[in-house]
């Protein structure tokens, strides 16, 4: 298993959400803005990063019949950890996830990539796993940020990025945002829980349109490449 | 007392519907609703799974963590208090009621990793519900998660026969005609109760 090739899995063919189709509650709920997203997504690329090597490194200590209470206990107790430190140091995200920063314990990605890869792999594999699988899963909450803020108040980062005085990135959630067009334009819809359905369904019927496109040119080369083999054989 | 426990009751059904407004419990949501008949079951389980959670989990809380200083615990307790009560509960209605077990199989050990159940014992913690309070809310949060599931699993029944774009198939479609149903849920957030 090399780097390259998890990093393509994790962020395009295997992605969690788009393809694996897991973890979706706190993706549709919390992407109303980039701050919540960007925010969301390292906390859980974090989480899922100690999971994956903590998981790994005591996968042939555990028992079998009660691998998953153990797998949920590591989690809960990084949830845990990574909950607190948001709450002492920035607790505007801490106050705008609410309570889907402790559900990330339920998340299934996180045990789902316990259960069906740390099981099997090397700690190093897992650490790489964690990173690039955290990485899709916060380019898909970007993405979905980007989609639903634009749409729905016409604005781009609201509270990552202050353009008041200058450009510049702010952490505690107070940035407004670069304004498109004006807020009372927007479709505010999108920024209900409406607009999480729609986008996410919207953006999963996009990546499944690219994967099927992407694979029937495969299959279309390797029939041309079969093909001309097989001319070149009748040839000889 | 009585009105505010109507108003958490509408509350939990309607205006903050667990999965439409609240965005918990999607994954069961989506995965078990291909049939009315399995939804109901999956409902059935979910009401009674989070009634008795939100019981336990207050007791638990209130009279072990907060007085021995331990509430940052408070979700590693409640996620094993919710593991071990779904593991109980599995084994008690294999004994004692085979009928429903068998009804509702599977979907009973995968209440444990539904984000409605450890999410509404937060949001009791949360709102500082005192013990009957957490009990109704956990109770209608679970009806509407089943009013939600039976309502979208007849939809889903429709879709079937629909046609859509090719590269909609499989949760694209179901998740944009969620969409749909939480629109409709959505007039209800214009409710003003008592």
């Amino acid at each position: 298993m090399n780097i390259k090739k998890q990093f393509g899995e994790g962020l395009v063919t295997n992605n969690p959400v788009l393809v694996q189709q897991i973890g979706m509650c706190a993706t549709m709920a919390i992407t109303t803005t980039l701050f919540n997203g960007v925010g969301m997504g390292l906390s859980v690329l974090i989480i899922l990063t100690c999971c994956n090597v903590v998981v790994s490194a005591i996968r042939k200590i555990i028992p079998g019949e009660i691998r998953l209470a153990i797998f949920v206990v590591v989690i809960a107790g990084f949830v845990t950890i990574v909950d607190l430190l948001l709450q002492a140091y920035i607790p505007a995200l801490s106050s705008a996830l609410g309570v889907f920063i402790p559900l990330i314990v339920v998340n299934c990605i996180i045990i789902g990539r316990a259960e069906a890869f740390c099981q099997k792999n090397k700690v190093s594999a897992c650490f790489f796993d964690g990173i690039f699988q955290g990485l899709g899963y916060t380019c898909v909450l970007i993405l979905m940020c980007v989609f639903r803020e634009f749409v729905g108040s016409g604005k781009f980062g609201g509270g990552l990025i202050d353009i008041t005085n200058g450009l510049r990135f702010t952490l505690d959630g107070t940035g407004s945002g670069i304004q498109i067009f004006p807020s009372e334009y927007g479709a505010a819809v999108m920024n209900r829980p409406f607009g999480g359905f729609i986008t996410l369904g919207l953006l999963m019927a996009v990546m499944q349109y690219a994967l099927k496109k992407n694979a029937k040119k495969k299959a279309l080369a390797e029939r041309a490449a079969a093909e001309a083999a097989a001319d070149k054989e009748e040839d000889e | 007392m009585l009105t505010n426990i109507l108003a958490i009751s509408l509350g939990a059904i309607l205006t903050n519907n667990f999965i439409f407004s609240q965005f918990l419990g999607i994954c069961p949501f989506l995965g078990c609703s291909s049939k009315v008949d399995t939804a109901t079951g999956m409902g059935l389980a979910v009401v009674f799974v989070m009634g008795l959670a939100s019981a336990i989990c207050w007791v638990i809380d209130t009279y072990i963590l907060i007085p021995l200083g331990l509430a940052f615990l408070e979700t590693l307790a409640f996620i094993l208090v919710i593991a071990s009560l779904v593991q109980f509960v599995e084994m008690f209605l294999k004994k004692s009621v085979p009928s429903l077990y068998s009804a509702l199989g599977i979907y009973l050990p995968l209440i444990t990793t539904n984000c409605a159940v450890l999410g509404v014992v937060l949001l009791n913690v949360q709102n500082h519900y005192n013990f009957i309070e957490s009990v109704v809310y956990g109770i209608t949060g679970g009806l509407g998660f089943m009013l939600a599931i039976v309502l979208f699993a007849s939809v889903r029944e429709r879709i079937e026969f629909a046609e859509y774009p090719e590269c909609f198939e499989g949760f694209s479609i179901c998740l944009i005609s969620a969409g749909l149903v939480a629109l409709a849920f959505m007039g209800f957030s214009g409710m003003k109760i008592f």
